[in-house]
């Protein structure tokens, strides 16, 4: 284990009957690193979650936080840690703050601090006129921002988020992540599961999961990097028909429809010219490679490794 | 040739909470209609309103030629509905499941035969009629019910959030199927609050708390916002954001992956005053060009114009 | 494994959150306050404790003067009400079919003759047989009431069976309780459905929120849910005990002759097992559906129908005597009877003393191993 690594999983497995969701995962993550963590359904993250939170035992290896193995001493972990959970899991019949003070209670937060902490924690999230509204009445946004506030009040080392932005609305999303790289520069370390993409790039490192597996672990520039020369935008009238077309071509690896425009990764050394030439393209450029691009790439390529085994 | 839905002033309220403003808009023969907005922005109950299935508070819809207020019974024959929470029975398999939406909208014999078939192939689930639905992976899932959903060949579909969850990739595979649909002549009115999904429609309504705040196709809908976006790379980009917060023409900071997303106002924004307030709190710019909006740039700008924090 | 402490503020604040939760859902304070409230004026007053007023018809063929102070002897006692008096032998199968009457007295000729000459002078008293408990209890009333009007009479019974269609009998009450006996009672089948439905739903209901896994993720140790969670319940069936007991004192003047003090400490004890068991059943099934049926199925019917609430347990079969030994409801009756009917203290309850503590450990234990702070083993 590396010497500033403070979240290390060793062959961390779990089964449900004869389903494998995590399988034998092993990897680092930093003291005050942003980590991402993403992958299509099923794919385990949630799985991955919540044993790091030790609410779920695993069924074979372990994962050390902080010195503590959290599958033998899962309660040896949780005082420094937050997790929030998927599915909204805080009380919707009571208000903001009778929340907040739960959690504080549950943290043994000192009486004297939480004036101060509740303070900051309202400035960062707009709750503040809203303390004294029951949870249910918040819109999904606010929901989160709520679960955040409850994961931060006994400042945690370490957060746990599983696609804490799932659905929720466009500004709230993005204060979301502004509370998140406040904590990051104050020395936090994340561990964030996400299915939006964008947010991925955002992230120190990023770990692809699929079906239990670890495909690719590194620096999102760099996962974008290693597609370079290879991906092009066309644009075309009919974009579905031109995909079919360029699909058939020898040259084309994959296409796949990118809102209005087609993103296609071709074998290496093919020219934007050659793709040119095919029925019913009106402009191709090549482009910088999405992590979006990169996992699906990734993912169709383990799909068919399985496929051929 | 009339519209296929055509709404005028439509309301839902509960008690003093009104879910659904006077919304008015009209949907052609075989278009995908989106409706746009984050979780609560009124899409559900819209929706709802449309298929019969809540009555409306006030003002009329007309869907296939029916009133969806007096004729819900008989507009439920013809239209085809996917809710947002998964439909079909996760106890039952795949064949179960198809066999049980049949018999609901009268689908027999040869035509049952066919139809199933079909539903099957589009489901990719051609072999696996035994298999427990509630054991599929939701990409799938989402599939199976679209093809129930279809079996009795409705005129009109209405898809309540279908790709809600489901990964990227499961999503597009999911809208190559609304196209096909639609390519037949099905129109179909769907809710996203994938924002980049908008594009895949012929034409959007973007909702907010309940009301219509723009309409029309996602190129127009972009076009709506004058204010010029400029992509920035630089260093600590979340830092950065903070340095701009009290520049002079800047209307708006977001991070957008790894790059920092700045609205500038139209008559007093300027990039370079932007560049110079970066490089003098030590965020020197690499990259700087104008870019075009995304929808979520629309959105966020339009709810910013309407003087809303989207919170509350 | 490190061992990790408890700590009472953490337990006190998993109580204020029930608290608060319960204090803002209406059904679940229906269920604790209004629920007890209805069953205690229900079976006080709704119920024909006594009997009374049972319908007999009478077929007089002596006519006498002795035969009229008989049938009006029966009918003085309050037990029995004359609504027939039948012209001839033949009515008395027809009115005992259509169930009319529960009952036939058949003086004979030459009743009174045989009372003037000092001979035993039998009469017969003709039953609906379909109801075997009333018809022994009717019989055994005429026999007193006849017995103390005159030693020379001699009372015979017929069953004649199969007549009439059923009747709730059980609202009859066959073992001749009065109020007295029911309101101690009362407290116990309360106190059962308080931890059926209410706590069988706590545990379920945070699982299926998905606010259970939120909270698995504090640090919060699992005594202190359980504990935390049991607080209010307890507060609520204290509040009970006392109301149940101040209404059965004040409105049905059902006597209380003993120790507040240990009436106390045994509710107190057969509320943390009943809650205990409450919650356990909670935790184990982590379904709110499945839970409330458990619930009700493994303790408020016991309670209500084996406990001696109602049904004699000495007059059930072996096999529902044997179930019953472990009804914990059975011995907390035997308590509150004890205590407000008979006056007696701990050296006769020790029995029952112990069994409750039993329970109590019991009921938390079962609780405490069950409730884990995991979503799947």
């Amino acid at each position: 284990m590396s010497p500033d690594a403070i979240i290390s999983l060793a062959a961390l497995t779990r089964r449900f009957g004869a389903v494998t969701a995590v399988d034998a995962l092993t990897l680092q993550v930093r003291a005050g690193e942003l980590f991402g963590i993403v992958g299509p359904d099923g794919a385990g993250k949630t799985t991955t979650l919540r044993m790091l939170a030790g609410v779920l035992p695993p069924s074979a290896g372990d994962a050390r936080i902080a010195g503590v193995a959290v599958g033998r001493d899962p309660e040896g972990v949780k005082p420094f840690i937050a997790y929030m959970a998927q599915r909204f899991g805080l009380y919707e019949d009571l208000t903001v703050r009778e929340n907040i003070e739960f959690y504080a209670d549950l943290y043994r937060v000192p009486r004297g601090e939480r004036p101060a902490r509740l303070e900051r924690l309202y400035a960062f999230s707009n709750l503040g006129e809203f303390q004294h509204r029951l949870a249910g009445a918040l819109s999904g946004g606010m929901k989160q921002k709520l679960a955040l506030c409850c994961s931060l009040i006994h400042h945690p080392r370490i957060l746990l988020l599983d696609e804490p932005t799932f659905g929720v609305d466009p500004i709230s999303r993005r204060d979301l992540w502004l509370i998140l790289h406040e904590m990051v520069a104050e020395g936090v370390t994340i561990v964030v599961s996400t299915s939006y993409l964008d947010e991925a790039e955002r992230c120190d490192r990023v770990a692809l999961l699929h079906q239990g597996r670890m495909l690719a672990l590194e620096v999102p520039a760099v996962l974008q990097a290693s597609m370079a020369g290879r991906l092009f935008a066309v644009t075309s009238e009919q974009p579905r028909r031109a995909r079919d077309l360029l699909r058939a071509h020898a040259a084309v690896l994959r296409a796949v429809l990118f809102g209005d425009a087609l993103h296609v990764v071709a074998s290496p050394g093919t020219g934007a010219a050659e793709l040119g030439t095919i029925a019913g393209v009106r402009s191709v450029r090549p482009i910088e490679a999405s992590l979006e691009d990169v996992f699906i790439h990734l993912v169709d390529e383990a799909s068919a490794r399985e496929a051929a085994a | 040739m009339s519209a296929a839905v055509a709404v005028r002033d439509l309301t839902r309220r509960f008690g003093s909470f009104t879910a659904v403003d006077r919304v008015s808009f009209e949907v052609a023969t075989g278009e995908i209609f989106g409706f746009l907005g984050p979780n609560g922005a009124g899409k559900t109950t819209t929706l709802k309103m449309l298929t019969g299935l809540l009555p409306p508070t006030a003002g009329t819809a007309t869907v296939a030629g029916l009133d969806v207020a007096r004729d819900a019974v008989a507009l439920r024959a013809r239209i085809g509905y996917m809710s947002q929470r998964f439909s079909l029975y996760g106890d039952l398999t795949v064949g179960e499941n198809l066999e049980l939406f049949a018999g609901l909208y009268g689908v027999q014999g040869e035509r049952l035969a066919h139809r199933r078939g079909w539903a099957l192939q589009m489901a990719g689930l051609q072999g696996q009629e035994d298999r427990m639905t509630a054991d599929l992976p939701l990409g799938w899932k989402q599939r199976l019910a679209l093809g129930c959903a279809v079996l009795h060949e409705p005129k009109l579909l209405f898809l309540d959030e279908p790709t809600s969850g489901v990964d990227p990739m499961a999503r597009r595979a999911f809208w190559d199927l609304i196209y096909e649909l639609a390519a037949e002549g099905t129109t179909v009115l769907v809710s996203t609050h994938y924002m980049e999904e908008a594009e895949y429609c012929h034409r959007l309504l973007l909702m907010h708390r309940g009301r219509i705040i723009a309409q029309g196709q996602p190129a127009a809908l972009r076009a709506l916002m004058t204010e010029p976006i400029y992509a920035l790379r630089t260093d600590h980009a979340p830092r950065a954001v903070e340095a701009l917060q009290h520049t002079e023409g800047v209307l708006e900071t977001a991070l957008f992956g790894r790059d920092l997303h700045v609205v500038l106002d139209p008559e007093h924004g300027d990039p370079e005053r932007v560049t110079a307030a970066l490089q003098a709190a030590g965020h020197p710019v690499r990259a700087i060009e104008r870019v075009e909006p995304s929808l979520e740039d629309v959105f966020v700008a339009l709810v910013r114009r309407e003087g809303g924090v989207v919170s509350g | 494994m490190r061992a990790h402490a408890l700590d009472l503020g953490r337990l006190l604040a998993v109580a204020r959150k029930e608290a608060l939760q319960l204090r803002r859902d209406p059904r679940s304070l229906a269920l604790a306050f209004l629920l007890p409230l209805g069953l205690l004026l229900f079976f006080g007053y709704a119920i024909n404790w006594d009997l009374k007023d049972l319908p007999i018809a009478v077929r007089d063929e002596d006519g006498t003067k002795a035969s009229r102070e008989l049938v009006d002897a029966l009918e003085g006692s309050g037990f029995f009400r004359v609504v027939d008096r039948l012209e001839s032998r033949a009515g008395i199968d027809d009115v005992l079919r259509h169930g009319r009457v529960r009952a036939v007295l058949l003086v004979p000729r030459g009743f009174s003759r045989d009372l003037a000459a000092g001979r035993r002078a039998p009469v017969q008293l003709l039953l609906d047989g379909s109801d075997a408990n009333t018809a022994i209890i009717m019989m055994n009333y005429a026999d007193a009431i006849v017995a103390r009007w005159s030693q020379q009479v001699v009372l015979r019974g017929r069953e004649l069976p199969g007549l009439a269609t059923a009747v709730p009998r059980v609202w009859y009450n066959p073992t001749l309780a009065s109020r007295n006996m029911i309101v101690p009672g009362l407290i116990a089948v309360i106190m059962s459905i308080i931890a059926a439905m209410l706590t069988a739903l706590t545990i379920a209901r945070e699982w299926e929120r998905g606010t259970m896994e939120q909270l698995a993720a504090t640090p919060v140790h699992r005594l202190e849910v359980v504990f935390g969670k049991l607080l209010p319940y307890v507060a609520i069936g204290c509040f009970d005990v006392f109301t149940t007991t101040v209404i059965g004192i004040t409105l049905f003047a059902v006597p209380f002759r003993g120790s507040v003090l240990l009436l106390a400490a045994m509710t107190l004890l057969f509320l943390l097992g009943a809650l205990g068991l409450g919650i356990f059943i909670s935790a184990a099934l982590k379904s709110q559906v499945l839970a409330t049926q458990v619930a009700l199925v493994a303790t408020y019917l016991p309670a209500l129908l084996l406990s001696g609430f109602i049904f004699d347990v000495g007059g059930m079969p072996a096999v529902l005597q044997a179930i019953s030994r472990i009804v914990p409801a059975r011995y907390y009756i035997a308590v509150t009877r004890g205590i407000f009917l008979k006056g007696v203290g701990i050296h006769v309850l020790w029995v029952q003393g112990l069994s409750m503590i039993i329970f109590a450990a019991v009921g938390i234990g079962a609780a405490t191993a069950a409730f884990r702070k995991r979503i799947a083993a």
